[in-house]
């Protein structure tokens, strides 16, 4: 199955440019559906972007993020060819990773 | 306007009487002129405008602010909408239940050819447009057919868009008064005002696109097709051309069409006519 | 700007008398009218959506016996119906007004 995390890791320098695409309904239990039942909250609690051992961006996430987030950030100490692992975990026990190559 | 307001408060049949008598100028359309129009329409646009470039209408408000477009376009290097396209090329690539595709009912195999809808179907009689085809294609394969507002058809339409980016918007209209019928059709829809705001869609898109209506920045009417199906953020998910219709009339206290009503099909018609010429840039990404 | 009409419904309804006690008789004349009223202007495809909401206020107000409020509903209902009839009837000639030429 296709992984729910794309992401483009560009290094321009000393510093790498990342941004991530992230497909997850990101529901907040606050919706009816159109029998007029709730939704119940599935959402992302945990974000995190390793690079060479070490936590470049970890987020720590709740209902107010948006389906389907986008993240774009940018860190330095990493070069053209490292491995950058991204991996979430949500509120149902849900959790996908990936790791890409800077390039 | 206050003869407006002591009509209303008198009788109904009075009112019409009298506003016929006071009404603005009116001209009859003699003949049908479809060129005409969407050269003027062109024209109203190009001039009212002159610093933006032409292809860059079909860029909707993007183009009638330059903060808006940096940050749109920084987003188009990761657009929203890459999912639903993605589920597009993979639904249309998969075969129906009885081996046949949608490539087996669209010309080219359904491939660039988004430009070329609507169109008029001259053994219906009527305008067809591309969700309306695709949904034609499923039921005459023995599939059911999709909702037209959102999701399958969304992504659908946003793959066949996304093979026809950059192509010129190409509607013909058949010499034919059925077709030109339905083009006028269109035209009078688009002008006409609705719902309890008494807005037609000139209002926002005519007289007052790059201003705000509350916080957003409304789009010219010039391309406003193009870049369909949209990822609306507001609707934090895809839309179609139908969907687009529908909320446009709820918004204005319209009670909507059904989607594909004879007059969504023509005021589809009479947009993109008048935008020929103007590039393909579905799927789009709206605020 | 053409804010006529909805600024004339905000007087219209503004100007109304206030209604003396009204019962289950004046809500279902009042009720009858707005629904024929309503039911012209679905077929001339141009209802608007508070006619639509207004109704299902009167019914609602009605069927918990508040016919005071309810015959108010209905009223203001046919006067929203009425009003986007005469908005289709006027608009036959005069989007033209609204063209680009």
């Amino acid at each position: 199955m296709a992984s729910s995390i794309r992401v483009r890791a560009i290094s321009n320098g000393d510093i790498t440019e990342v941004q991530t695409l992230i497909q997850h309904p990101m529901d907040t239990g606050l919706v009816k559906d159109a029998k007029g039942e709730l939704i119940p909250a599935h959402f992302i609690q945990q974000l995190t972007f390793e690079c060479n051992g070490k936590d470049v961006f970890v987020a720590d996430w709740g209902t107010a993020i948006s389906k389907d987030p986008y993240v774009k950030f940018s860190f330095k100490g990493a070069r053209k060819g490292d491995d950058l692992k991204i991996s979430w975990t949500d509120n149902k026990g849900g959790s996908d990773t990936i790791t890409a190559k800077i390039a | 306007m206050k003869a407006r307001i002591a009509l209303v408060l008198g009788s109904v049949s009075a009112a019409l009487v009298a506003l016929i008598i006071a009404s603005p100028r009116v001209i009859a359309a003699d003949k049908i002129d479809p060129a005409a129009d969407a050269k003027a329409f062109q024209n109203f646009f190009f001039q009212k405008f002159p610093d933006v470039k032409r292809e860059d209408f079909v860029n909707g408000p993007y183009s009638m602010n330059a903060d808006m477009k940096r940050q749109w376009q920084e987003k188009e290097e990761f657009p929203p909408y890459e999912f639903a396209l993605d589920a597009g090329k993979e639904m249309f690539a998969t075969p129906f239940r009885n081996g046949k595709s949608y490539a087996d009912c669209f010309p080219n195999g359904g491939i660039g050819i988004r430009q070329n809808y609507p169109y008029f179907d001259e053994k219906e009689g009527k305008v067809v447009t591309l969700e309306l085809a695709l949904n034609r294609c499923r039921e005459a394969n023995g599939e059911q057919p999709y909702s037209y507002v959102k999701d399958e058809m969304a992504s659908l339409t946003a793959y066949m868009a996304f093979t026809s980016r950059g192509k010129p918007m190409d509607i013909r209209i058949p010499d034919d008064p059925r077709a030109l019928a339905a083009f006028e059709n269109g035209k009078r829809y688009f002008y006409t005002r609705r719902g309890q705001m008494n807005f037609s869609c000139a209002s926002c898109h005519v007289q007052s696109p790059g201003e705000r209506i509350r916080a957003e920045i409304l789009a010219p009417a010039l391309g406003i097709l193009n870049a369909m199906p949209i990822y609306r953020s507001e609707w934090s998910g895809m839309g179609t051309t139908s969907r687009r219709f529908v909320t446009c009339n709820s918004q204005t206290r319209a009670v909507p069409l059904e989607p594909q009503a004879d007059e969504y099909r023509d005021v589809e018609y009479f947009l993109s006519y008048v935008a020929n010429g103007l590039p393909i840039s579905g799927p789009g990404a709206r605020p | 700007m053409k804010r006529s009409l909805p600024l004339a419904m905000l007087l219209a309804l503004s100007l109304a008398p206030a209604a003396s006690a009204a019962n289950e008789a004046d809500y279902k004349a009042a009720y009858t009218a707005a629904e024929a009223a309503s039911r012209e202007a679905a077929g001339m495809r141009n209802q608007w959506t508070v006619t639509v909401s207004a109704l299902a206020a009167a019914k609602r107000a009605a069927d918990g016996g508040d016919f005071d409020r309810a015959t108010t509903a209905a009223k203001e209902a046919e006067a929203l119906a009425k009003a986007s009839i005469f908005q289709a009837m006027s608009e036959k000639e005069a989007w033209k007004a609204m063209e680009i030429r």
